[in-house]
């Protein structure tokens, strides 16, 4: 149980946030927005680095910020896990110095030294200065420091924004294998919604140091009031689902999803492996009628269940082409199509329509671990 | 070895040393608490603080040596006290030459370990603390250890300054041979005897040779300091 009610005042800015989360799992919080929009300070004061002016901050019944009863526990004594965007090394230590420089805490040790240097394959660095380690490797030298010091909880602030595109790819199956073998609950900050997808199970949307929204990450990703927040290129909508067949003659993999089988190029998982998919709003087409000799390999039949506002594209209403429209098909699923579409296919909220999706749309960047059998209990 | 220097100038050496030396390791953690106090906290009367610990650097040295007389010596504020109290004098005594190049040195050592300790990434402690060390255990093993580059280039500044004061000390303690009569002192004393110039040249090429052994061993320092924390040559 995550409680955090903060406030604080900067001289341009001012965070005002109330979020509790019911995390008995480990699992992953996602805390989303934009850059400058208050999430570091968020997490700062969780840690304790950063006094908020008012509030409360408890995590597992202790509580360890109160402004009324003026309470505030400094850094050291919180026991919370802090993996900075910048990985913060210490450059005079050794690797192993760095790792184990947390160890020595009473709590006594939940993880070994050899067990995390193989989790996050840094055992051959540990003679090393962090100076000559690159990018990825410091990012995942301090995830292990970290881990070491056997925190209560892990919080994770844009672990891989300082990284370019091949050393992100290097640090998420570590990132997503401590959540899966540790057991550890993590909070990760994030400005990257293909991320959140891909390691979060649940999101709180921040805005202007406000909560805009919070809730499953399928559901908040999904819906269109939230789209501004959400992002112009990353509009889409996320299902769970689990792998249900191959067909080897074409290379596809077969997926069960609420809205039904869909098939994709390929996967290298097992029958049975729950996973999540995101569908880009602009990979999706409309149907009123159910198509014959078409190249899509996925129709989904469902409902329209909300038409959402004019996508602006130059400030001026009558430039404005696009609508996004979410469409029931047992989860919902946003579409990207024309004005000109909406009007001819003289689409209505409860119209029934279908979904025409590319199975080629859905590659590995789109997909997620899928929600675990409680979670996906927890949140349908 | 000993034909080299006469018994004279072996005694204006070992008693510049000496002062230096001492002054030197007086002057160090008082130059760090002050360094640490105008780097890391805001109070009122920080700008005159720091006014006052520049003082040495601009005004005369006879200054200091007068204010050192009038606070320190034997009818002095502090020195009656301190005479009074533990029957200790330090007025005409080479702990006098210490104190005077201690504080002639206060104002150098302050400025090298300031910008130290203001260029250390504070993310660094940040991070200390998040992984559980208490406030001493971060300053040991992470400011320290950072800003150890600085107080090195202090010292030495410190040293330096000592080794070389003047005004302050003759002022202050006189010029007394075999107690205060440092080198900078028996070279002044030299010039003003007739005949002396042989052995004012000479006093004043221990001088530069002391100098110059100082800056290499502390060269040499410095890169060892700089290569075991990490940072690049």
């Amino acid at each position: 149980m995550i409680e955090v009610r903060v406030t604080k005042g900067f001289p341009a800015f001012a965070i005002d946030v109330d979020v509790g989360l019911d995390e008995d799992e480990a699992g992953i919080v996602a805390l989303f927005g934009r850059s400058g929009c208050g999430k570091t300070s968020i997490i700062n004061m969780i840690a304790g680095l950063l006094r908020p002016d008012t509030g409360k901050v408890v995590i597992d019944g202790r509580v360890l910020f109160d402004s009324d009863a003026g309470i505030d526990i400094p850094p050291h004594k919180r026991n919370i896990g802090y993996v900075f965007q910048d990985a913060r090394l210490f450059p005079h230590m050794t690797v192993k110095s760095n790792l184990l420089y947390g160890a020595g805490r009473p709590s006594g040790a939940r993880f070994a030294l050899e067990q995390i240097t193989e989790l996050l394959d840094i055992g051959h660095l540990l003679n090393r200065r962090p100076k000559d380690l690159s990018g990825g490797e410091k990012q995942r030298v301090s995830i292990g420091r970290t881990i070491l010091s056997n925190p209560q909880i892990l919080l994770m602030d844009e672990p891989l924004a300082s990284l370019d595109g091949a050393r992100k790819a290097e640090i998420l199956p570590f990132i997503q294998r401590l959540r899966d073998e540790l057991n550890l609950p993590i909070i990760y900050v994030s400005h990257s919604l293909e991320e959140v997808v891909r390691l979060a199970d649940v999101m709180v949307l921040v805005d202007g140091g406000r909560v805009a929204a919070s809730g499953d990450v399928g559901e908040i990703t999904s819906r269109l009031d939230l789209y501004p927040l959400t992002g112009r290129y990353e509009a889409g909508s996320v299902l769970a689902a689990t792998v249900k067949d191959r067909d080897d003659t074409y290379g596809l993999t077969i997926l069960d999803t609420p809205g039904g089988d869909i098939r994709v190029p390929q996967l290298s998982l097992p029958t049975g492996k729950s996973l999540r998919l995101r569908i880009r709003a602009r990979d999706v087409a409309l149907a009123i009628q159910k198509p014959v000799g078409t190249s899509f390999q996925n129709i989904l039949s469902g409902t329209v269940r909300e038409i959402g506002e004019r996508i602006p594209t130059r400030g001026d209403a009558a430039a404005d082409a696009m609508v996004e429209i979410s469409v029931d098909i047992g989860a919902p699923l946003r579409v990207r199509i024309t004005r000109k579409s909406l009007d001819e296919l003289g689409l209505q909220v409860g119209s029934p329509v279908f979904a025409l999706i590319k199975a080629v749309a859905i590659d590995k960047h789109t997909l997620g671990r899928g929600a675990g059998s409680e979670h996906a209990a927890r949140y349908s | 070895m000993t034909d080299l220097l006469s018994p004279a100038e072996w005694e204006a050496l070992a008693l510049s040393l000496r002062v230096a030396f001492v002054s030197m390791l007086g002057c160090l953690p008082v130059a760090l608490m002050f360094a640490f106090l105008l780097a890391r906290y805001r109070f009122p009367g920080k700008a005159l603080l720091d006014g006052f610990i520049h003082l040495p650097l601009v005004v005369p040295p006879v200054v200091i040596g007068y204010l050192l007389l009038v606070l320190l010596g034997r009818k002095g504020v502090l020195g009656a006290w301190l005479y009074d109290t533990f029957g200790v004098s330090i007025a005409f005594t080479w702990k006098g030459a210490a104190v005077a190049a201690a504080v002639m040195a206060l104002p150098l050592a302050v400025r090298a370990m300031r910008l130290a300790i203001e260029s250390v990434d504070r993310g660094l402690e940040d991070a200390a603390k998040t992984l559980g060390a208490r406030p001493m255990k971060v300053f040991a093993t992470v400011t320290l250890p950072l800003i150890s580059p600085g107080i090195l280039v202090g010292a030495l500044l410190a040293f330096a300054r000592a080794l070389g004061e003047f005004g302050a000390t003759i002022t202050f303690v006189s010029n007394i041979p075999g107690e205060t009569q440092t080198i900078p002192l028996a070279l002044y004393a030299q010039i003003q005897t007739p005949g002396g110039e042989a052995a004012a040249a000479r006093l004043a090429g221990i001088s530069i040779a002391v100098a110059l052994v100082a800056m290499i061993a502390s060269e040499v320092m410095a890169r060892r300091i700089r290569r075991s924390i990490g940072e690049a040559e």
